[in-house]
């Protein structure tokens, strides 16, 4: 069984104007150990499904229906005390902007003894003892010198590695990491990704990764869901998704990439999608990626969603117009 | 100006005049202590001794991460931030000699596209009026050829000029991101400094605005001085790039040289750490970090 189960989700904001579908209709699966990235450009809803299985959707949203199972049991039905002593100590949580998300007025020390003493049941002493560990395992220099040091004495990188020493603090069985490293440079961001990896094998954890960065989860994932507009339209292994992108979106995507290899990049131009997600205040009855779709036909895009279909094992993909199919088209008119 | 026109795009090493020369550019911020009477104590060193030229109708790309110094360099060109010394020539002309109404007379010829679409347009201005507030300045046309001027320039922008009466709150990042460039056109200039102009941007809306341009430039034969942290679409934009690191420049060249045969230990360090959206490199690639850790050491 595996260890986070997420079946048809949907998580709608309550707005004056209507109800906004954030998630509408999300399902996966991840097994234990493994690392699962979402992909997607900005509102496309992958923050709201992690806030979701987390149990900390902000009002005025809420999770409408679906079901999410982590460790064989509901997450969606528990107390909040329940939810609390899951998150931290089973699920640990890493956000995007480590200037914001530790406390300015706390010690580093503080911060991250204040989880072992909560869920583990440490004493001072030997809390601090593990803290002093954590910083050490995240490769903060000087450890022990610096536990009591503030925030602000830490610098972007290192503070996300503290942020991962709280996450890790009790041994989880799952991180999420929403954005992990897009508020850092990229020589910075190398460094906390090689970090995440060699801890995620050394605590044989699970992971959901974040993104809106296709090289990030070309780094990190075993197996990729790309979301459009509340849906996942397309989930993969990584390899196979990138070798063979089968969603014309996913295919855009990529291809509307600059790339730091080849040649004439400069006299070239960059392919883009025209036009814009349509708005999840009214999302259409129809593929959500039709209007901004080069192969969208008439009444097969927008009469009908398409459902998300295993095309070939462990690819499934939401469209009528998948990159495989339409190759088969092309040779069959031939 | 039809010799410029022919070299067009092709930039360094044409023979032509360089339309923009920085010398020695140094930009230092002081530190200051005291409760009463500030003492300078020390200076941070934004930009430090940096040199470069950039040719009628080309693209130099300027690339760093954060605290690099290249935005503060952007800014010194257009003398918006002062210098602390060294020269800045554009048009045969040192501006950091200037007097201010001979500066305002300069930067017709030279405009600025901002990171932020959210934060550089007025909210209380209309669009029409954000695009055409630099003619309006300047003096140039009445009310009405100034707006006819307004829609043209949104029409080149790709932004529909039917909507020349709304405010920026109304449009998506993308379509502001074209607003702003349609303001930096207004007075038709010959350089127009980038600043990180897509990095707020989705990248499906990223393409589109880099796409445009480089339509821009070839239409208008503009010359880019572009600032981002993106490699990528640094490479994608310029002719020649300069790589940026602590104030200083450690390496300026052609595009494909510079990537494809990088010299420099930082430069290097730089390219190998950018994360590939190609899961067969990703091996090659983390060897490569290790070996060039040394070169990066992260600050405290």
């Amino acid at each position: 069984m595996a260890l986070l189960e997420v079946d048809d989700l949907k998580t709608y904001f309550k707005t004056r104007e209507g109800e906004v579908h954030a998630v509408d209709g999300v399902s996966f699966s991840l097994e234990r150990g493994k690392t699962l990235g979402i992909v997607g450009e900005s509102g496309c809803g992958k923050s709201v499904t992690a806030l979701s299985i987390m149990g900390l959707v902000p009002g005025p949203g809420r999770v409408v229906s679906g079901s999410v199972v982590f460790d064989g049991r509901s997450m969606l039905d528990r107390k909040q005390r329940e939810l609390e002593d899951i998150r931290g100590r089973d699920i640990g949580m890493i956000f995007q902007d480590p200037m914001t998300s530790l406390n300015p007025t706390l010690t580093i020390g503080t911060q991250i003894t204040e989880t072992l003493r909560r869920h583990l049941k440490l004493n001072r002493d030997a809390a601090r003892k593990r803290a002093t560990e954590l910083l050490e395992e995240v490769h903060i220099p000087n450890a022990a010198g610096r536990l009591d040091d503030y925030p602000h004495r830490y610098s972007g990188g290192m503070r996300q590695r503290v942020m991962i020493a709280i996450a890790l603090a009790c041994n989880p069985k799952l991180l999420i990491a929403d954005e992990p490293t897009t508020a850092l440079d990229v020589t910075v961001q190398a460094g906390v990704l090689d970090l995440l990896r060699e801890l995620r094998a050394e605590h044989d954890m699970a992971m959901v990764i974040i993104t809106h960065d296709m090289g990030v989860v070309a780094e990190t994932a075993d197996d990729i869901v790309v979301m459009y507009a509340g849906q996942i339209v397309e989930h993969a292994t990584t390899l196979d998704l990138f070798d063979t992108p089968e969603h014309p979106y996913t295919e855009a995507l990529l291809a509307a990439l600059p790339q730091l290899e080849g040649e004439n990049v400069r006299e070239g131009r960059l392919v883009s999608i025209p036009g814009r997600p349509p708005d999840l205040l009214a999302p259409p009855l129809a593929c959500r990626f039709a209007p901004r779709c080069q192969y969208a036909g008439h009444d097969d895009c927008a009469g009908v969603l398409p459902a998300l279909r295993e095309i070939r094992p462990g690819h499934w993909v939401r469209s009528a117009h998948p990159a495989s199919e339409r190759a088969a088209h092309a040779v069959g008119a031939r | 100006m039809s010799d410029v026109f022919e070299n067009g795009a092709g930039g360094a090493g044409n023979g032509s005049e360089p339309l923009l020369v920085v010398e020695h550019l140094k930009k230092y911020f002081p530190v200051k202590r005291g409760v009463l009477i500030d003492r300078t104590v020390d200076h941070v060193k934004a930009v430090d001794d940096v040199s470069f030229e950039i040719y009628p109708g080309e693209t130099l790309g300027l690339v760093g991460e954060s605290g690099s110094g290249k935005s503060t360099t952007g800014y010194c060109v257009l003398q918006l931030l002062k210098p602390t010394s060294g020269s800045v020539r554009f048009l045969g002309q040192d501006l950091t000699k200037m007097s201010r109404s001979e500066l305002r007379q300069m930067r017709r010829e030279m405009q600025i596209v901002f990171q932020d679409p959210y934060a550089s347009l007025n909210p209380r201005m209309t669009v029409g009026d954000i695009v055409s507030e630099a003619l309006a300045i300047n003096g140039i046309g009445d009310r009405r050829s100034r707006r006819r001027s307004a829609e043209r320039l949104l029409e080149v922008v790709g932004f529909n000029p039917d909507f020349i009466n709304r405010y920026p709150h109304e449009f998506s990042g993308g379509q502001r991101q074209r607003i702003g460039v349609a303001r930096a056109l207004a007075l038709n200039p010959r350089l127009i400094v980038c600043d990180e102009p897509v990095s707020a941007l989705d990248v499906s809306i990223q393409a589109q605005i880099l796409n445009l341009l480089k339509d821009l430039q070839r239409e208008f034969n503009l010359t880019y001085l572009f600032i981002a942290h993106d490699l990528a679409v640094v490479r994608t934009m310029s002719d020649r790039i300069a790589v940026m690191n602590r104030g200083k420049i450690v390496e300026v060249g052609d595009a494909e040289d510079v990537y494809q045969n990088p010299t420099d230990q930082y430069t290097k360090a730089l390219l190998a750490a950018v994360p590939v959206p190609d899961p067969r490199k990703m091996r090659v690639r983390r060897e490569e970090r290790r070996k060039l850790k040394g070169a990066l050491a992260e600050p405290v």
